[in-house]
């Protein structure tokens, strides 16, 4: 029988949970009520004593000082509405978890197989009486109808015996494990119709090529001497779905491109990936010659470039956009998670150091009718940074670097980027730390966490048909405690050499992780049937391409395999032997001794068609808007300090750790106060030395409506120049790029798939453009082309995104410069022109308009400031330095002033711009590549020297009155306004989120 | 010749800032070893070979069950290979025989939690909890401390004040009864108040960023010997740690090593 404990606050305890609860109740439902209470509820599904129950609710389970607790009966009373929140069957359950090895310890016993706790949440409303009213509290406020189940009951309708009925979330499953296996002799229709029904998002050309394949008279002679034949099997199909898809294979930007310009040009680029992000690396490490600092660029889990003599530094950022959309908490959760086991999987195994964040959102404060399937941006928003937030804080790992960008059609999908760095030795056992080679006969193991059918075929908006009893496959939940434990282990593990390679399991899990790793010794045999599971019932093919998270992959040699599965098990964690690395040439699968798969290496891993692309560029008719200088420019400052992409985000920047392991030297805060914001993070990764990593990033979708060549090329500086703000040396810098598209390939569905796909064709040029002319190498990258949200006639389509990541070092990171002015009497600084570049801006939206003249990049004169305030910086000459972006130069001005709580006066009339620019202009142009620099008066002559001949202008200084005083062209005041009005107008709009 | 201080500091299960404490005992002069809390079920190592138990911050097994609340019925259930004691007998030995344990943020949390502190009683019976913020969040902010200067406490001795940062969501102190907690003051065991700038102690939020009872932010037991806080010494060690090094004139060593600093002192002459 299953046990109910139910465990509530003591009267008089304040319910911090409940009260925010009824906060946003009211706040964003519009609900408001007297009281709402909340308790914790574990049904215990194991055989237990009476009095061991007790001793588990009054011991792990409740807090004596502050918690009472009933078993198996209500400890709910004067409430008028009650909502019980527990998870799906199949959906992981951390707490639940935790609680069975709490019981285990306590009763010294293991729980028997299919035992197990479940965790669900009571909430008790008073003064709610309306089911209808719950009923939409449940399910559009405290629940997720994907992974969470609720029961309703009024305070009349709850048993005042036996509570709220008992539910076990168990999965039931009574299908045994079969391989279907089915011929392909078939027509196109019915070819089509295989792939859609399974999910496996194949075209028919490929359809046609595993077709054509698996007739092949010595291919079904081959496999008839493992007892197949000339039918394909189940897991060979969903093997080369997962390893032809577009998220393994990038079949967009490894496409053929037939691409023409605005002049009639045509070019066909074979592979933007090689053409354009590969090229411009090699082309720049080509340039760097012996300076080259990368080591391992593009071929493994993330990038790797020299930090020091004895450590290098590892870099990945990836993207869970779909998965978040579905569920805000668990795809960011598995996000942030999935991203560490990339750092940890690259090379022979890294330390992770710290976590990055940037999410493109619509606004929280959103008022339309969304179209069906749609979360409330303010519930993605919620989701999202509470599941960042778990992931990086519960794994140990400061979260110092990111961004919010705003746009009401990121309501269709949400971008969430999340970057991770580490660090590993430059040498390890005598031999590079960041090369691995699997060898014959290796042992395949997996460590970390079970196998259910979490994400099998990652998370798709296919998930209608999820049903009460079915477990969930289209969101995960990460569990960053296992996945810790996993790589204490594995450090220990690496330093011991008890492994010869390792990676993570992503996409395609097993498939996909042993898959690649085979490409080594070019063969592999794997037993599925030896795979742990989480429940039975899963299928030979799920067991394969699962996507349960917490998982690594390792090669094992066969004289270290007890030693590795010993220390495994001492530091409680999971490691199983899954078979052998062969050289057979061959994807071999078995299941209970029978072979379920026999695919040659060659086809599952080059056989994929290359997809043919059409793109053409047509620059949009745009033009400039025609208003009047407004009046008064100290309220259009305001308002735009006030606008999302430019407002405070420190409500959100407040629940990471950005401190922990005690390395974070410029945080994401800063100022007098501590709430000013950074630039970008320094990072001290080694606690006895002051090298520093910085990292930053730039990204500006604003741009693309006008063009996305521009946008690129926005972003590259934008990363440069919070990178150089800070401190960051310009001439040890890499970057990472990560795309985020609407589907740009022309189709029914995308009749304008020839603009869409010649944006991305522009935005790869200006990369290759700028990192070349910047000598800036990309190391690593992701891209995801399906970001539209498409259900009946309703479509929306994000705007092109690029998140460019910048990561790099400062020799001392003692030298780094923060963004807020430091003392009344210093000169400020503008370096830089500024034109009349407003197309795309802040201040031209505040307007209502888009404008025309994007801003555009001038590399060569960029790098060459970047490299002197390096100087500048190095020499101790400047005392605060921040970079123009969103609102230009009226915004840098303020921030920079109510940061370091110091007013700032400066004439309009001094800076480096054309005659005849208006003074709105002057204030909002975004113009790139300029920075707000203050010297200390004495350092006045050294440097302006340095930066002779260039644009550098002293516009003013700082001043003890505190408040922002811009004088106009012809010196007549234009704003004089005070810092706690700027300041409260750029920390009001998210404080409460 | 000093003699030398052991101290070890214990990891795994979602210990986090191991690698922090331990550099912060190094700079105090002790000998750190970091030790995986497998090492020491394994029967491998055993406590009592230190002086100095430090328990870090982090998260023990997600704090799923309440902070810390899982990490504590480890410790007091889990049996050492080959040993008829658990490791709770091993600690406390360790106590009993007047040694140092500071727990710092989930550290603070379990040495509450198994009734380790404040052990007014000495019966190691909880007393006193670590629970949700008033705010119901996690909050990563720097606070200002108030140094009972009358306080057993020997890890601060001769401070006046801190500045450290907190990172928590459940840092919100509270006492089972008013009689404990005025208990607590009369022996002066409540070591550090949250504060406003100008060390006066505060209830009120950000300087006060939980709602803790009577602003505490840490507390001893009656030897002074055990002490516990959700601030978090080992984040400021170094200047540079310092949310404003930008701005101010500061000494380079960070006001967090003093706490290390009079621990490894205090045992060299005591112990």
């Amino acid at each position: 029988m299953a046990w109910r404990i139910v465990v509530g606050l003591k009267i008089g305890v304040k319910d911090a949970r409940g009260v925010r609860i009824q906060r946003e109740l009211k706040e964003h439902l519009q609900i408001d009520l007297p009281a709402v209470r909340t308790l914790d509820v574990y049904t215990v599904d194991a055989v237990l004593s009476d009095a061991e129950v007790e001793q588990v609710a009054a011991g792990p389970f409740s807090d004596p000082v502050i918690q009472e607790y009933a078993i198996n009966q209500p400890l709910a009373s004067s409430f008028d509405m009650l909502i019980e929140v527990g998870f799906r069957p199949g959906v992981t359950d951390n707490p639940g978890r935790t609680a069975r090895e709490a019981i285990q310890y306590l009763t010294g016993r293991p729980f028997a197989d299919g035992e197990a706790v479940y965790t669900s949440t009571q909430y008790l409303f008073s003064g709610l009486t309306d089911k209808v009213i719950a009923e939409k509290i449940a399910a559009d406020f405290l629940a997720n109808g994907l992974i969470q189940h609720w029961t309703i009951l009024s305070a009349d309708e709850l048993d005042p015996q036996g509570g709220v009925p008992v539910t076990v979330p168990k999965v039931m499953s009574d299908t045994a494990p079969t391989v279907r296996s089915l011929s392909l002799e078939l027509t196109d229709q019915e070819l089509l119709d295989i792939s859609r029904l399974g999910m496996l998002a194949l075209n028919l050309d490929e359809m046609h090529k595993i077709k054509r394949h698996i007739a092949d008279p010595q291919v079904v002679a081959e496999r008839q001497k493992v007892g197949l034949g000339s039918e394909l099997t189940d897991v060979e199909l969903e093997t080369l779905a997962q390893t032809w898809s577009e998220h393994c294979k990038h079949k967009i930007f490894s496409a053929k491109i037939e691409y023409e310009d605005e002049h009639g040009n045509q070019q066909v680029i074979d592979s933007l990936f090689k053409t354009y992000i590969v090229g411009a690396t090699d082309k720049v490490r080509e340039n760097l010659g012996k300076n080259d600092y990368c080591l391992s660029v593009f071929k493994d889990n993330a990038g790797v470039i020299e930090f020091n003599a004895d450590w290098s530094i590892v870099f990945k950022v990836e993207t869970h956009n779909s998965p978040s959309a579905l569920d805000p908490y668990g795809g960011a959760l598995t996000g942030i998670v999935g991203v560490n086991r990339d750092g940890v999987g690259t090379g022979m195994g890294a330390r992770l150091i710290f976590n990055t964040d940037v999410f493109c959102f619509a606004s929280p404060f959103l008022e339309k009718e969304l179209p069906p399937r749609l979360l409330h941006p303010r519930r993605i928003f919620e989701g999202v940074v509470e599941g960042v937030e778990h992931g990086g804080n519960k794994s140990g790992i400061p979260t110092i670097n990111g961004s919010i960008v705003f746009d009401e059609r990121f309501a269709g999908k949400p971008l969430v980027y999340c970057g991770t760095a580490a660090l590993m030795p430059r040498l390890l056992h005598e031999k590079p730390c960041h090369e691995k080679k699997v060898l014959v006969g290796d042992h395949i193991v997996m460590t970390g966490g079970r196998i259910g059918k979490d994400g099998i075929h990652g998370a798709t908006f296919s998930s209608e048909e999820l049903h009460e009893g079915s477990p969930v496959t289209a969101v995960q939940i990460g569990d960053p405690i296992t996945q810790r434990k996993m790589f204490d282990f594995l450090l220990i593990a690496r330093d011991r050499g008890l492994y010869n390679s390792i990676t993570d399991n992503g996409a395609g899990g097993l498939s996909s992780s042993v898959g690649e790793m085979a490409e080594d010794t070019g063969g592999l045999e794997l037993h599925l049937d030896r795979a742990p599971l989480k429940y039975p019932g899963l299928q030979p093919w799920e067991i394969l391409i699962s996507e349960a998270q917490e998982r690594m992959t390792l090669a094992v040699p066969k004289e270290k395999l007890d030693e590795f599965i010993t220390l495994a098990t001492e530091m409680d964690v999971e490691a199983t032997d899954l078979g052998n690395f062969t050289d057979s040439g061959y994807f071999h699968c078995l299941y209970e001794g029978e072979t379920v798969s026999y695919l040659s290496m060659d086809f599952v891993h080059e056989g994929v068609p290359q997809m043919v692309i059409p793109a053409k560029w047509e620059p949009k008719e745009l033009s400039e808007p025609d208003f009047a200088q407004p009046e008064d420019l100290a309220t259009e400052l305001k308002q735009l300090l006030s606008r999302l992409n430019i407002c405070s985000k420190e409500s959100v920047v407040r629940r990471y750790d950005h401190e922990v392991q005690a390395g974070t030297v410029i945080k994401p805060l800063t100022g007098v106060t501590n709430d000013g914001p950074s630039d970008a993070a320094v990072y001290r990764p080694l606690l006895d030395s002051f090298a520093g990593v910085v990292v930053s990033h730039g990204i500006c979708p604003n741009y693309s409506d006008i063009d996305t060549y521009h946008m690129m090329a926005c972003a590259i500086d934008e990363g440069l120049r919070n990178y150089v703000a800070v401190g960051g040396d310009i001439d040890h810098v890499a970057g990472l790029d990560n795309f985020c598209w609407c589907d740009p390939v022309e189709s029914e569905k995308t009749p304008d798939g020839k603009y869409k796909a010649a944006q991305l064709v522009r935005a790869n040029q200006a990369l290759y453009n700028y990192c070349v002319a910047y000598g800036v190498p990309l190391i690593s990258g992701k891209d995801s082309m399906k970001n539209d949200y498409q259900i009946g006639g309703t479509k929306i389509s994000i705007p092109p995104t690029v998140l460019f990541s910048v990561i790099g070092k400062i020799a001392d990171a003692r030298k780094a410069i923060s963004m807020d002015v430091k003392q009344a009497g210093d000169l400020v600084y503008l370096l830089g022109a500024t034109t009349d570049e407003l197309g795309g801006s802040e201040y031209y939206a505040q307007q209502g308009e888009l404008g025309s003249r994007v801003p555009q990049v001038d590399a060569e004169q960029a790098l060459l400031r970047y490299r002197t305030l390096n100087q500048a910086q190095k020499q101790g000459l400047v005392a605060s330095c921040h970079d123009l972006s969103d609102g230009g130069l009226g915004v840098a001005l303020a921030e920079s002033a109510f940061s370091g709580g110091y007013g700032i006066q400066v004439e309009l009339s001094y800076l480096d711009a054309e005659e005849s620019l208006r003074e709105d202009k002057l204030l909002f142009s975004e113009s790139q590549s300029r920075l707000l620099v203050t010297i200390h008066p004495e350092h006045k002559e050294s440097f302006e020297k340095l930066f002779a001949r260039q644009s550098c202008r002293c516009l003013g200084q700082v001043v003890d009155q505190a408040n922002l005083i811009i004088n106009g062209l012809h010196g007549q005041n234009l704003i004089h306004v005070s810092l706690d009005d700027l300041k409260q107008a750029w920390q009001a709009p998210l404080r409460e989120m | 010749m000093a003699k030398t201080v052991k101290a070890i500091v214990i990891a795994g299960n979602g210990t986090n800032c191991e690698r922090e404490v331990a550099h912060a005992c190094h700079l105090a002069g002790a000998d750190a070893d970091i030790v995986h809390i497998a090492e020491l079920l394994a029967g491998r190592v055993n406590l009592n070979d230190y002086h100095f138990l430090n328990l870090a911050g982090g998260f023990l097994d997600g704090d799923d069950l309440g902070s810390a609340k899982a990490g504590a019925n480890r410790l007091l259930h889990a049996k050492v290979v080959g040993h008829a004691e658990s490791l709770a007998g091993q600690l406390h030995e360790f106590i009993a025989a007047g040694k140092l344990v500071m727990g710092v943020c989930n550290g603070f949390q379990l040495l509450v939690k198994m009734g380790l502190l404040p052990a007014i009683d000495q019966d190691f019976q909880q007393t006193c909890t670590l629970t949700n913020n008033d705010q119901g969040r996690f909050e990563n902010r720097w606070s200002w401390l108030k140094v009972d200067p009358e306080s057993p406490c020997i890890y601060t001795r001769g401070l006046n004040g801190l500045y450290l940062p907190v990172r928590h969501g459940e840092g919100k102190f509270v006492t089972d009864s008013p009689k404990t907690l005025q208990q607590l003051e009369d022996l002066h065991l409540t070591v550090l108040k949250y504060a406003d700038r100008d060390l006066h102690p505060t209830m009120e939020f950000p300087d006060n960023p939980n709602g803790s009872q009577a602003s505490i932010a840490g507390i001893c037991d009656p030897t002074g010997r055990l002490f516990g806080l959700m601030p978090h010494p080992e984040a400021y060690i170094h200047r540079t740690h310092h949310p404003r090094w930008t701005r101010e004139t500061l000494p380079e060593e960070g006001m967090g090593l003093l706490l290390y600093r009079n621990a490894v002192n205090f045992i060299r002459k005591e112990l």
